[in-house]
């Protein structure tokens, strides 16, 4: 059947900023349906709040709104762009649920669009665990036993029935949030406590539990001739217990029987025809008890996922893509494998390689946390790894973790044994040291339930496998979905150890199409200060390389990603990205080059290596990399420009650093050189708190000729940062933006305006100097990033990163042009010139970017904010004024500004006269205002009522115990000093914790008030990208 | 563990190291993409006269069963892979894999690049091979494998069939009606499933005769699976056109290449086989698509002598047993899958609905099969 003709405007929802659970596996879905659907003929609106995604290049939709995902939001979209049909299987868990909220409200109705790719009952029956068991056993399927309860005793009647352990699932919550594996009474009081709150239905399920029995997971399509392929089955080598998403897998399931297998696979068929999703992707997730083959299915996900996008990367099988067709009306059989080009999508792909994917976690951002895995998910990505077999893949996939540290193992057997058997993030490192060690292989499977054909491969790598000692060679083969039954036209590649053919020449696959080729490094696996924003840049650089007319080679390991769609680029690897593995795929492809600027500070590591190894870096040389990064030599650099730059000295041992402490003055941070995100930073007051931190981090533990940086802390310093170009001889200033957030905070977590508001026009004349200054004397070719700090009227240069930044992506969609691509013009050889850029990109607009922090994952930790960047993700506001920019972008990262009820303020001396002009207008908004004593105090004397509440270490009932009991809508806390300043970080992280804006600068709580204002006579305006660049243009 | 290599006749060899028996072995060298299964596949009579690649990296996760037998015996001649693995500790395991080829004196080769094997076969076609020590000389094995005959032309069907007629009883209620085999190789499976369904089945010999069929008082015919090129049993093609009309035919794989042949229709060499347990089939008369198991190396052409089925509907034409259909096309490549004779009530299918190791989706074949007997359905 040929595609609807019916409809002709479709309306997809992204998915939002990165948070735990959800993330750039839903830029990669939406990227690929917005292609095919365009190619198709349709128009596209596309909505998603988070501006660092290949998606919301103005590109790939006819109107693309970075606006909010709410519903009031998105409803005014519809009624402006008035779609057909909305398509919302794309967006994950938040898209789904905006499209139910939508349904509900009766919007869809009332502009007459279409649900498409689901439809609300399906995602009903899916997605609220009643009704999920009865559509189950309806069908004849057995899922585990469970109830439902909305009420404490209700759990507790089920606890009776099903006693310990016990599985709960909040209804309709991502990624597991909110529930857990309660093993004891107290922890099922607790985790059932959070899961009925974190439950938008305030609906929890309550699961007998199948620990310990196998997990599988299924990926199946349908179309609306009611035909149905399993795209991938994927073995999670935990066993139940741990969430699919922390659990290392295998792809295709190794230890099932056929009939075992076929069984899945006929009830993973039955599942999505009686869910009734008509066309699409779902992923099924079952538990096999491997003693009496008992199967249970224990959810269903009725639209694309994290673990799509992983069954799309690990077959080739491009399932998004596929979904968005069958939406549209086409069937399997209409629409043509991609790869081998002959055959239709209606088959099932079959793999002759295996593929293993590790989670990746960040507990060390944030120490207390609980860092043991159960059914709630709490890694923050994933890394891949194809091999010639399980072993190959395995070794690959641990190179592919990136791990900043190698795990360190208790000494004791017991201690390590402990680690083996209760799943955390070292466990496979754990188990292979038990191997090590003796324990045996038996006692292993009975104490983790890991089944004995994994753990006797772990045992082989264990005891010294490794195929490059067994004289087997590196060859590149190709992913065809046919296991070679088909010639395949395929660009993607995997390396795997072989014997070389009898007449000894190595079987590659990958072969050069006669042009240059050029390889661009990615960002590997997902986390903390290394995401989504980097592939963006990645995905622009292919795009640039292949516009050059030169083979864009995209090598990265990370399968959520757009950068590892073989769409994207000329030739694509799958591979680690460490010394060597990048080494063989530049050497194999005699590239021309390689780009190191994009990936942030993987490949960074690795360009000195490839340097060495006669491989040359395109754009900014190594050298300048390194003066910009070196202290030593980037304050000299400074001196030389004239410019200034807080103080600053370095130390190699902890005695040092507190002598140089006293050249440096307090406050100020302190350190490790070359760090991601600013692990472990921190501002410390005086000495006694230097020498604390320099103990805890073990200073001199980790010495050995690394550096401990200290620099002056510039409290209450207006901080800047600045995306520039260069080519070598000219700079152009891309933006400029100013942070809305207090000082201190990593920049990745601030929350930042673009153009500056409160900056006068002499000093952003100097910073635009400064900054070319800058990337002139470092030789920049490509991409600049500096960080500013205004001090008392004076400008200082904190950092300057002659690379990518994590910004690159706001700023590319604020001023409509896509600067990673420009950079990577500049560094294939183009100038300033040529790129015929314009002055003021911006018009009249401004933009807000707002962090996301995944603090309500971490239960225990001390998730407190700080120089060490703990954000996810990001999203963007967009309006003609600063006020209503920040509500957005504060409305898109859930912490919507309130129209009524109290507020608190507590502000730094310096800000008390304007915290006096806020309170006033927010009295007439008519809010309560309560404050710490005083700030309540300047207040009163302005004539506005404030009640006087304790600061947190006046003691109980305090600040944050209001915010805790949602008797607080607003926050305004501008702290500074050290004990003000810790207050002001557990302050903002109950806030974030509880949905709650929290602003750290008076200007933002300005915004804030006339924002609310403003809301009040009109909802703001939806502007679509392309109008605003439009406007702009004019 | 010795060395050993596979040599292609065309001189093509891939190192390896010998497992199972540790002899070597000639034989058609195919591969399957089914990424399970291994212990059916080897059990399957159809694999006569072959050697077995497998595309999956590991071959014998689980060990071995009783339950995965879809015969008495191993019928490859021999087993490529990239990885065997034993097995043994898994949960239903009866025993390892390997340790299982050893003892069933099954000669095996592993620690092949099975990828590079595959490709060629792809694009030279199916050829003789076979498995050899390293102490055999290339020269020595390539004059061993000459020696071998093609498979163009091969009567396996008589080395897998029955000697004598052997009578099996339902294992269920359902249908209860008495099918006549003609058992060219019949696949454990595909008895079950007849069984399970209330069908007793008398196994005959191939070499059977249309007089004595005709005699037997049986509801319909079944056409096996079997081994080896259908152009060479005309003398069972005779037996089969003795029949239709008769009472219902029904048959799988060999079976329906041989109704095929008896209405008239060629057959020919596919290149290199469909074996494997991921190829669409489509229905031409419901127009839905099946995932089909698939193991076969001949194919049928259409009436106008065409090896594809360009169209989306089935192709009608006359013979001498009244109107004939081709009913499936595979749509990987376009050749015919199933063939009906609506007037004389047969029908059959070239892919295997038994499944064994593969796909339940087309597993209604058999309900629809008995149930057309009983005249339930036109």
């Amino acid at each position: 059947m040929p595609r609807r003709d019916d409809i002709s405007r479709i309306m997809i929802l992204g998915s939002g900023p990165i948070v735990i659970g959800q993330a750039a596996e839903f830029d990669y879905s939406g990227t690929q349906a917005c292609k095919v659907l365009r190619e198709e003929g349709y128009e596209i609106v596309l909505v998603n709040s988070n501006p660092a995604t290949i998606m919301t290049d103005p590109d790939f939709a006819d109107a693309t709104y970075i606006e909010p995902l709410l519903p009031e939001t998105v409803a005014r979209i519809i009624e402006k762009e008035r779609p057909d049909a909305i398509l919302p299987t794309l967006g994950g868990q938040t898209a789904l649920n905006l499209a139910k909220a939508l349904h509900e409200d009766g919007t869809l109705e009332r502009y007459g669009v279409e649900l498409i790719g689901a439809n609300y009952d399906a995602i009903h029956r899916a997605e609220d665990r009643d009704l999920f068991r009865q559509t189950m056993e309806g069908a004849g399927l057995r899922v585990p036993r469970s109830h439902i309860a909305t009420t404490m005793d209700e759990a507790r009647d089920a606890m009776d029935d099903l006693g310990l352990p016990i599985i709960i699932r909040p209804a309709f919550t991502l990624g597991g949030r909110g529930g857990g594996v309660a093993h004891t009474k107290e922890d099922f009081e607790r985790i059932v406590r959070g899961g009925i709150e974190a439950s938008p239905i305030n609906q929890v399920l309550l699961d007998e539990s199948v620990i310990g029995w196998g997990e599988f997971e299924m990926e199946v399509m349908r179309d609306h001739a009611d035909n149905v392929v399993i795209v991938c089955s994927i073995e999670n080598i935990d066993p139940m217990g741990v969430h699919t998403g922390d659990s290392v897998c295998v792809a295709p399931q190794q230890t099932l029987t056929d009939p075992l297998y076929q069984k899945l696979r006929d009830q993973s068929i039955a599942v999505i025809r009686a869910v009734g999703v008509e066309t699409g992707g779902s992923n099924v997730q079952f538990g096999v008890n491997p003693e009496t083959e008992e199967i249970v299915v224990i959810e269903m996900n009725p639209r694309v996922s994290r673990s799509s996008a992983l069954a799309s990367k690990a077959t080739g099988f491009p399932i998004a893509k596929i979904a968005a067709r069958l939406a549209v009306g086409y069937t399997l059989q209409e629409i043509p494998n991609d790869i081998t080009l002959r055959t239709p999508a209606s088959f099932e792909p079959v793999l002759d390689y295996v593929v293993v994917k590790w989670p990746r976690f960040a507990f060390e951002k944030f120490p207390g946390a609980d860092d043991t895995l159960t059914t709630h998910m709490k890694s923050v990505g994933e890394a891949m790894a194809l091999g010639g077999d399980f072993k190959q893949a395995f070794l690959k996939a641990l190179r592919s973790r990136e791990l900043d540290s190698v795990p360190i193992l208790p000494e004791g057997l017991d201690d390590l044994m402990q680690l083996v058997v209760v799943p955390g993030p070292d466990r496979f490192d754990a188990l292979l040291e038990a191997v090590r060690r003796g324990v045996a292989e038996e006692d292993i499977c009975t104490r983790t339930g890991i089944e004995p054909w994994f753990v006797r491969e772990l045992a082989e790598i264990a005891r010294g496998y490794d195929p490059e000692a067994e004289g087997l060679v590196r060859t590149f083969r190709s992913v065809d979905t046919c296991a070679a039954e088909f010639e395949a036209k395929t660009p993607y590649f995997y390396s795997s150890w072989e014997r070389p053919a009898a007449d000894g020449v190595t079987q590659h696959e990958a072969e050069g199409s006669g042009r240059e080729a050029v390889v661009i490094l990615g960002s590997g696996p997902n986390r903390i200060g290394q995401g989504i924003e980097f592939d963006y840049c990645c995905v622009h650089a292919a795009q640039a390389v292949k516009d050059a007319g030169v083979d864009a080679v995209m090598l990265n390991c990370n399968p959520e990603t757009v950068s590892t769609d073989y769409d994207t680029s000329t030739r694509l690897y799958f591979e680690p990205l460490t010394l060597e593995d990048v080494a063989a795929v530049c050497k194999h492809e005699n590239a021309r080059g390689v780009i190191v600027q994009f990936g942030g500070q993987t490949p960074l590591r690795l360009a000195e290596g490839l340097q060495n190894l006669g491989i040359p870096i395109l754009g900014t040389s190594i050298d300048s990399i390194d003066l910009a990064e070196d202290r030593g030599r980037f304050g000299p650099l400074l001196d030389k420009l004239g410019y200034q730059a807080p103080a600053y000295a370095t130390a190699t041992n902890a005695a040092e650093a507190l002598v140089a402490a006293k050249e440096v003055g307090y406050p100020l941070l302190v350190r490790p050189s070359y760090v991601l995100g600013g692990r472990a930073m921190e501002i410390v007051y005086d000495d006694e708190a230097l020498a604390s931190y320099l103990e805890r981090t073990g200073a001199d533990a980790h010495g050995g000729g690394k550096e401990i940086f200290l620099d002056r802390f510039l409290e209450d310093a207006v901080e800047i940062d600045v995306d520039a170009l260069c080519d070598g001889n000219h700079v152009w200033i891309a933006g400029i933006m100013q942070h809305v957030e207090e000082a201190g905070i990593h920049s990745g977590d601030s929350a930042c305006v673009l153009p500056p508001h409160s900056l006068s026009g002499a000093m952003l004349d100097q910073v635009r100097q400064q900054a070319t200054g800058l990337a002139l004397e470092l030789g920049v070719v490509g991409l600049l990033n500096v960080q500013f700090a205004v001090f008392k009227g004076e400008l200082y240069v904190i950092e300057a990163n002659p690379r990518a930044s994590r910004t690159v992506p706001f700023v590319s969609k604020a001023i409509g042009l896509p600067l990673a691509r420009l950079a990577c013009r500049l560094m294939l050889g183009e100038t300033i010139e040529q790129l015929d850029l314009p002055e003021d990109p911006l018009g009249g607009f401004v933009c807000v970017k707002e962090a996301v922090m995944p603090f309500d994952r971490f239960a225990g930790s001390d998730a407190l904010l700080g120089p060490e960047m703990r954000s996810t993700g990001e999203v963007m506001g967009i309006a003609r004024d600063f006020p209503t920019a920040f509500a957005k972008a504060q409305a898109a990262a859930g912490a919507e500004l309130p129209d009524g009820g109290t507020v608190f303020l507590s502000v730094t001396e310096g800000d008390k006269v304007l915290a006096g002009a806020l309170a006033s207008q927010l009295h007439d908004l008519g809010f309560r205002i309560i404050a710490t004593r005083g700030t309540a105090e300047a207040v009163a004397r302005m004539g506005i009522p404030a009640q006087p509440i304790n600061k947190i270490p006046e003691g109980s009932p305090h600040i944050v115990d209001l915010i805790q009991a949602g008797e607080v809508r607003l926050i305004v806390n501008t702290p500074t000093g050290s004990g003000a300043r810790t207050d002001g970080w557990e302050i903002r992280s109950a806030a974030v914790a509880s949905g709650i804006p929290c602003i750290t600068t008076m200007a933002g709580g300005l915004a804030a008030a006339r924002a609310i204002a403003a809301a009040r006579s009109a909802a703001p305006e939806v502007i679509a990208l392309q109008e605003m660049h439009a406007e702009a243009a004019r | 563990m010795s060395t050993g290599y596979l040599l292609l006749e065309d001189g093509t060899s891939f190192e390896g190291n010998l497992c199972g028996s540790e002899q070597g072995s000639i034989g058609e060298v195919v591969f399957t993409t089914a990424m399970s299964g291994y212990q059916e596949s080897v059990t399957d009579p159809s694999f006569a006269g072959q050697i077995l690649a497998f595309t999956v990296p590991h071959v014998g996760n689980y060990g071995v069963s009783a339950a995965a037998m879809e015969s008495s015996r191993v019928h490859v001649r021999g087993v490529v892979m990239r990885r065997a693995m034993n097995g043994e500790d898994a949960s239903s395991a009866e025993g390892g894999w390997i340790d299982w080829l050893r003892d069933c004196a099954v000669p095996a080769i592993e620690g092949v690049e099975t990828r590079s094997l595959v490709k060629h076969i792809r694009n030279k076609g199916a050829m003789r091979g076979g498995i050899f020590s390293s102490e055999t000389t290339q020269d020595d094995a390539l004059a061993e494998i000459g020696r071998e005959e093609t498979m163009s032309g091969r009567d396996l069907a008589s080395t897998v069939t029955q000697t004598e007629m052997v009578e099996l009883g339902p294992l269920g209620p359902g249908t209860p009606v008495r099918l006549a085999v003609i058992d060219t190789g019949i696949k454990d499976s595909i008895v079950t499933k007849l069984r399970e369904r209330g069908a007793t089945l008398e196994l005959h010999p191939c070499s059977v005769t249309a007089d004595e069929l005709r005699a037997r008082e049986v509801d319909a015919y079944f056409l096996a699976n079997g081994p080896g090129d259908p152009a060479a049993l005309d003398s069972i093609v005779e037996t089969i056109r003795g029949l239709i009309g008769h009472r219902p035919i029904y048959g799988i794989c060999l079976g329906h290449q041989l109704l095929c042949r008896a209405v008239g229709l060629e057959t020919w060499k596919l290149p290199f086989g469909h074996r494997g347990a991921n190829h669409p089939v489509k229905d031409l008369v419901t127009g839905r698509v099946e995932i089909t198991s698939q193991n076969h190396g001949f194919a049928v052409r259409g009436p106008g002598g065409s090896d594809t089925v360009d169209v989306d509907q089935p192709v009608g034409w006359d013979t001498d047993f009244g109107r004939a259909e081709l009913t499936h096309v595979n749509l990987y490549d376009r050749t015919v899958e199933g063939l009906s004779l609506p007037d004389a009530r047969c029908a059959t299918v070239q892919y295997h609905p038994e499944a064994g190791p593969g796909p339940h989706d087309a597993e209604y074949v058999f309900d629809r099969f008995l149930a057309e007997i009983n005249g339930e359905v036109a």
